[in-house]
């Protein structure tokens, strides 16, 4: 059993008793809530005449199905409008905070969250969201539940858990050029695959760590459940710290220094003990890219599709059928693959970095004319940072769009979506069958620099030879 | 919020033989766009459904089964509940497999769904008889954790608190949560971020 890690010291602290179903209550520091997996939440309290127990401890916003080209109410579709005036009922009605559209600071939860200064170091944060992971890069543990665990947190403020095991993912070394956080995170999903991370807390650590940028930590963090855990986190330092100062919802002053003061505290101690401990070089860490029909079906983007035989036995079923589904072989390179759509966004990779990379790479360059390529950022807060820079003619004089904040393309619940066969390579993180909108579309997820020089390519491309096609 | 004991389910099986099925197969992202869990369980499947003209779910041989023999890692990526609710209204009352995603069982708990894990070769072999027999009956035993037919047993691992709680009929958490407001305070006020570090915590 894993000891003094940042997980077990938050653990114990949020605990508030030990229930008959042998499961620990844990406090919840913070519940974001979004418009998809609350309706029905709501409903629950109303039927139990409940109130929201702790409503300066949730906060709401609106993500996946707003629609990022037209946002003029009511929206085209019916079925997203019913579901935005349902949110807007329930946190009137139960006094939840509402970062709205016009209130400049709407965007996708995952994003919001750190931004604002409301994800710190050494809370319990849950969200109806499986991405929730992301709040661990705070060194936060972050819970993705479903619809009748965010009545739970609503009508208590707390969620009835089963506490996990600790796995520490140690990256030594450093990144070679083109090498991203994404790539860090397909290739720890790669070498552990999509259920190695069941029962476990991901602990991620190691000097590629201790060098990743804050939005960086999110990305990899993010993807954890990708990988079958429900947690994923860093511990905080003073790359968190520096990240946090100066935020709408950081402490200040001498709260300032009470606040980092426990910080430091909650972090792993040197004589933490975990109960597995898994370690890759990041020197032999390549661009990665996806070929099949979940995370863990991926390569380094210059390596040969791997043969069938490669898989153990009970793995070839799923790596047969993503194979016909994607019409790939075994083999071949994935590389000059043709694509249809590029998507720059999502929860994972929508950030100002994000976009900054992406803006670097394509300046200068035009979409291949064969490519619709949408760049979509996370929030209301980092469109306005990337205009105030000038990201977005650098996208749109490319030939890109550049999009109003949300979820988009990362899944099919607004107006951007594949059509049809349509292959994309895309920043987000599911490359499930049908998770972008179409059952027949197909989908590759790479970093940004892979997005970027596909979209120029036309087809998939390796970021490391950029230059030297001018 | 009343719950019911949950003790022993008896029917007909759906065989689902694939590995990692996530919930966007099990409910596609752009069912999930309605204010209740009514009707979501039209949207079981439904896009496989539409390319399979065999799928299990229709096949007339399994109409009216009550649960779901399904492969390794089921219900993996979102962490809908839309997935397990579908799963509930169109009638499967419990699912054995080979393992399931950490989200989607903490789901199917919640809304009393039980799961049971069995071997590769025990699910194999459950799934074929569904698929060969389609009108065999199976019997689910919680509280000895079993599925049984004819004259074979096949043992199954059931969390042993989720277990208990089927078998108590307590596993809406519900109302034990609820019951501990008052510590839920204590704790709240011995977290110092709950003030924003404006106070010391006690």
């Amino acid at each position: 059993m894993s000891k003094n890690t940042l997980y077990d010291k938050v653990w114990d602290s949020h605990t508030v008793a030990r229930l008959d179903s042998g499961q620990d209550q844990i406090f919840i520091g913070l519940h974001l809530i979004h418009e998809v997996t609350t309706p029905q939440a709501f409903g629950m309290l109303k039927e139990i005449g409940s109130g929201v127990a702790f409503p300066g401890r949730t906060m709401g916003t609106v993500d996946h199905i707003i629609p990022t080209l037209s946002q003029i109410r009511p929206y085209e579709d019916e079925l997203a409008e019913k579901m935005m005036a349902a949110l807007e009922q329930n946190v009137n009605e139960f006094g939840v905070r509402f970062l709205h559209l016009d209130s400049g600071k709407q965007g996708i939860v995952h994003v919001i969250g750190p931004e604002l200064g409301l994800s710190q170091p050494g809370m319990t944060i849950a969200c109806g969201d499986s991405h929730t992971s992301t709040h661990g890069a705070m060194g936060s543990l972050g819970f993705g539940i479903g619809t009748t665990e965010v009545g739970h947190v609503l009508a208590t403020q707390t969620l009835a858990l089963n506490r996990l095991k600790v796995k520490r993912i140690e990256v030594t070394g450093s990144l070679g050029p083109g090498v991203t956080p994404k790539d860090v995170t397909l290739r720890v999903i790669h070498d552990l695959g999509i259920k190695g991370g069941l029962g476990f807390a991901y602990e991620y650590g190691g000097e590629v760590f201790d060098a990743m940028s804050m939005e960086g930590r999110m990305t990899v963090c993010n993807m954890s459940i990708e990988g079958g855990a429900r947690i994923g986190y860093v511990n905080p330092d003073q790359t968190t710290f520096d990240y946090l100062e100066g935020r709408e919802f950081s402490p200040e002053g001498e709260a300032w220094e009470r606040g980092v003061a426990y910080w430091n505290e909650i972090a792993s101690g040197d004589d933490a003990e975990y109960d597995d401990v898994y370690e890759i070089a990041g020197e032999s860490i390549e661009p990665m890219v996806t070929w099949g029909i979940n995370p863990g079906h991926s390569i380094g983007i210059s390596q040969p599709l791997p043969e069938i035989g490669s898989f153990a036995g009970e793995d070839r079923k799923t790596v047969e059928h993503g194979y016909d589904f994607m019409d790939l072989r075994p083999g071949e390179s994935i590389l000059g693959t043709k694509v249809d759509v590029a998507f720059l966004g999502s929860c994972t990779n929508s950030r100002i970095s994000d976009l900054r990379e992406g803006a670097r790479l394509i300046k200068g360059n035009k979409v291949h004319p064969g490519v619709r390529m949408l760049v979509v950022p996370g929030s209301q807060q980092v469109k306005q940072q990337a205009e105030e820079e000038g990201l977005h003619e650098i996208f749109t004089e490319a030939g890109a769009e550049w999009r109003e904040a949300g979820c988009s393309m990362c899944l099919g619940m607004n107006p951007d979506q594949l059509v049809g066969a349509e292959r994309s390579i895309s920043t987000s993180n599911r490359n499930f069958i049908g998770r972008q909108g179409s059952p027949r579309g197909r989908t590759h997820l790479g970093s940004p620099a892979v997005v970027v020089s596909s979209a120029i390519a036309g087809c998939i491309a390796d970021p490391r030879e950029m230059g030297e096609q001018a | 919020m009343s719950t019911k004991r949950i003790e022993k389910i008896v029917g007909k099986a759906i065989p689902m033989p694939r590995d990692d099925i996530d919930t966007d197969r099990i409910t596609p992202a752009r069912f999930l766009k309605s204010i209740t869990f009514e009707g979501i369980e039209k949207a079981l499947f439904c896009d496989e459904r539409e390319n399979t003209p065999d799928h299990p779910v229709d096949n007339p041989a399994h109409k009216g089964a009550n649960m779901m023999f399904v492969g390794k890692n089921f219900g993996s990526g979102s962490s809908r509940e839309h997935a397990p609710q579908a799963l509930k209204r169109f009638g499967v009352d419990v699912l054995v497999g080979i393992s399931f995603a950490e989200i989607f069982a903490g789901n199917c708990f919640a809304i009393g769904v039980p799961l049971g894990v069995a071997s590769a070769e025990d699910v194999n072999e459950l799934i074929r008889q569904a698929q060969e027999e389609p009108e065999t009956r199976f019997t689910v035993d919680i509280g000895n954790s079993t599925v049984s037919y004819g004259d074979r047993v096949v043992p199954i691992d059931i969390q042993e608190t989720r277990k208990a709680a089927f078998l108590a009929g307590t596993w809406d958490m519900l109302a034990n949560l609820r019951g501990n407001l008052p510590q839920v305070e204590e704790v709240a006020a011995s977290l110092p971020y709950v003030t924003n570090f404006e106070s010391e915590a006690q």
